[in-house]
């Protein structure tokens, strides 16, 4: 079954001229009304009618996350602020968040691309969507909430953790989806486990919607036993709408990428150069539909590649692969999604604590943070050091809704690496 | 009156005591005197030792952290109650003790107790009015 037959099952010709003509619509729109983008095509004597084909995207610069930190917040919306309903953030490598803007008409298409995904894995109205993504300023978990609403199953928005009450809710409210974490998922069928509830006899789950990370198909293939459901892959960026992006169909073999609404290239991320569908490389994304803040070749820093086959199931955007890799760094603890620049923060706020830190990840619930002591702060008071560990505690916990642990090393403990160090040791096994 | 003493910072990890008391022996230095606080997660070891700057060098050279700082030696008397009448001039005078530990050997009939409290110059006037001896540095390091 379909949300849209039309659009799903467009012949690659009409596609084709449909993303031709959305293309040559949004580089209007970025030309005449953001400066950045103006100058940037100025700066390289490309005027919108150049763009006479979609392969002459290439021709086009590229889009940076620091780009989009760079005009923070508001530099590369295209229609007035006012006509903006929503921001959403994204956390970046600075302090300052990715600020994405979305129009009433945005949110409506974001959520219709989720309708597709949804009705695509064979949710119905009758169905109960669980959504353990967190609710604010990401947007994994409102903009699946509005696609479901569109379909019309009933949303329970329980937000993650709580695993007991997530399971009091699975069972007085009969749900039969959740949309949740790889890593929050494998806790949780976990938690199942232990408890003894048998998932086919007490609960009603059918099928779970993971993304926000990426994962093995071994941790699929775990949580679909361990659950008895099925697992869809689903891939999306706040950049791009959220979630919604591309997404696994029954066949369980790559996400349709809407090609409606986006165009997706790969390119090697060194050369730059755009590559053939096949080959392992970044994914770079244009928005094709979006009015508030259209990007232009979006570096995502996600590593796939484009499977060039049809799909069994009739639909003919074209698959991505799984994520094969993230540059970003974010990783997930007790379902909360953490940057470790805000684990830094706090610690570089505290005084008496040197500038090396490392953050250990041994389960999916525990987050041991390494801390440096600064030697010339050192007083030999052992008061003083149980006073700043549990400031730091409690500041961390203030700032990332979990409470890690926190041990105090030597200075000098620590490996220092050259450039970007290596932060977070991950010693989970997914 | 002040005697030196050190305090090193100890990692919760396997062996580290034993680096630091290595180094020290490397050097030759005697330790006196030692006391170990510690949490669940860290130690702090506090030592006096005969020559308190060779004792520094050495820790240096081994990449410790560590810090420097005054306490008192005292002299009770080695019999019941020796140690509480101590105490009990400074807890009148308002004087904090932050620590105390005992030397290994002993100074005559005198137990040696080190001591740190938040005001060590007056802990030093509180205890001679009361005739309780202070262990001057030059005998302390030679105990």
């Amino acid at each position: 079954m379909f949300w849209n037959e039309e659009l799903e099952t467009i012949k690659a010709s009409t596609l084709k001229n449909l993303q031709l003509k959305r293309l040559r619509e949004t580089i209007g729109r970025v030309y005449f009304n953001v400066p950045f983008y103006r100058d940037r095509f100025q700066a390289i004597n490309i005027k919108p009618e150049d763009i006479n084909s979609v392969e002459a995207i290439s021709r086009l610069p590229f889009t940076t996350r620091e780009d989009i930190l760079n005009n923070y917040p508001t530099g590369l919306l295209a229609v007035p602020r006012d006509e903006m309903v929503r921001v959403h953030t994204s956390s970046g490598t600075t302090g300052k968040p990715k600020a994405i803007f979305f129009t009433k008409s945005d949110i409506d298409r974001a959520a219709d691309l989720i309708a597709r995904c949804l009705v695509m894995t064979g949710m119905r109205k009758n169905d109960v969507l669980q959504n353990m993504m967190t609710y604010g300023l990401f947007t994994g978990a409102l903009v699946m909430h509005y696609g479901a609403e569109k379909v019309g199953v009933l949303i329970v928005p329980a937000g993650p953790g709580n695993t007991e009450r997530q399971i009091m809710l699975m069972k007085d409210f009969h749900t039969t989806a959740l949309h949740i974490t790889p890593s929050y998922a494998l806790y949780l069928a976990d938690y199942i486990k232990t408890k003894g509830i048998d998932p086919k006899r007490d609960l009603f789950i059918k099928r779970a919607y993971l993304g926000a990370e990426p994962y093995s198909e071994e941790t699929r293939k775990k949580i679909e036993e361990m659950l008895a459901i099925d697992v869809y892959n689903s891939y999306g960026l706040s950049e791009m709408n959220g979630p919604g992006v591309a997404f696994e169909c029954e066949m369980k073999r790559g996400m349709h990428l809407w090609e409606d609404n986006f165009i997706a290239e790969i390119i090697d991320p060194d050369t730059e150069e755009v590559l053939p569908d096949g080959t392992k490389g970044e994914l770079v994304l244009t928005t094709l539909q979006r009015e508030g803040m259209p990007l232009i070749r979006y570096r995502t820093r996600d590593i796939t590649l484009i499977i060039p086959e049809q799909c069994a199931c009739g639909r003919t955007h074209r698959r991505i692969d799984r994520i094969f890799g993230r540059s970003d760094d974010m990783f997930i603890v007790k379902g909360v999604n953490i940057f470790p620049q805000q684990i830094e923060n706090v610690l570089m706020a505290t005084k008496g604590v040197a500038q090396n830190y490392q953050i250990v990840l041994e389960s999916l619930d525990n987050l041991t943070v390494r801390v440096e002591i600064a030697r010339d702060l050192f007083d030999g008071n052992v008061t003083h050091l149980v006073n700043m560990q549990n400031k730091i505690v409690e500041a961390l916990k203030k700032e990332l809704l979990v409470k890690p642990k926190v041990e105090l090393l030597e200075p000098g403990t620590l490996p220092v690496s050259e450039g970007k160090s290596k932060r977070v040791i991950d010693n989970r096994t997914l | 009156m002040k005697v030196k003493q050190i305090s090193i910072f100890l990692e919760n990890k396997q062996g580290h005591l034993l680096e630091v008391v290595d180094a020290l022996a490397k050097a030759k230095i005697n330790i006196r005197a030692l006391s170990i606080a510690d949490t669940s997660e860290f130690g702090i070891l506090r030592i006096i030792v005969p020559d308190p700057e060779a004792a520094k060098k050495a820790l240096k050279k081994g990449g410790f952290t560590f810090n420097e700082n005054d306490i008192i030696a005292v002299g009770v008397s080695d019999t019941p109650g020796g140690l509480a009448k101590a105490l009990a001039v400074l807890s009148e005078e308002g004087i904090n003790v932050e620590y105390l530990y005992a030397f290994v050997s002993k100074a005559e009939e005198k137990a040696v107790v080190v001591l740190k409290t938040d005001k060590l110059e007056s802990s030093i006037k509180t205890l001679k009015k009361a005739g309780i001896s202070i262990i001057p540095p030059k005998e302390v390091y030679s105990l």
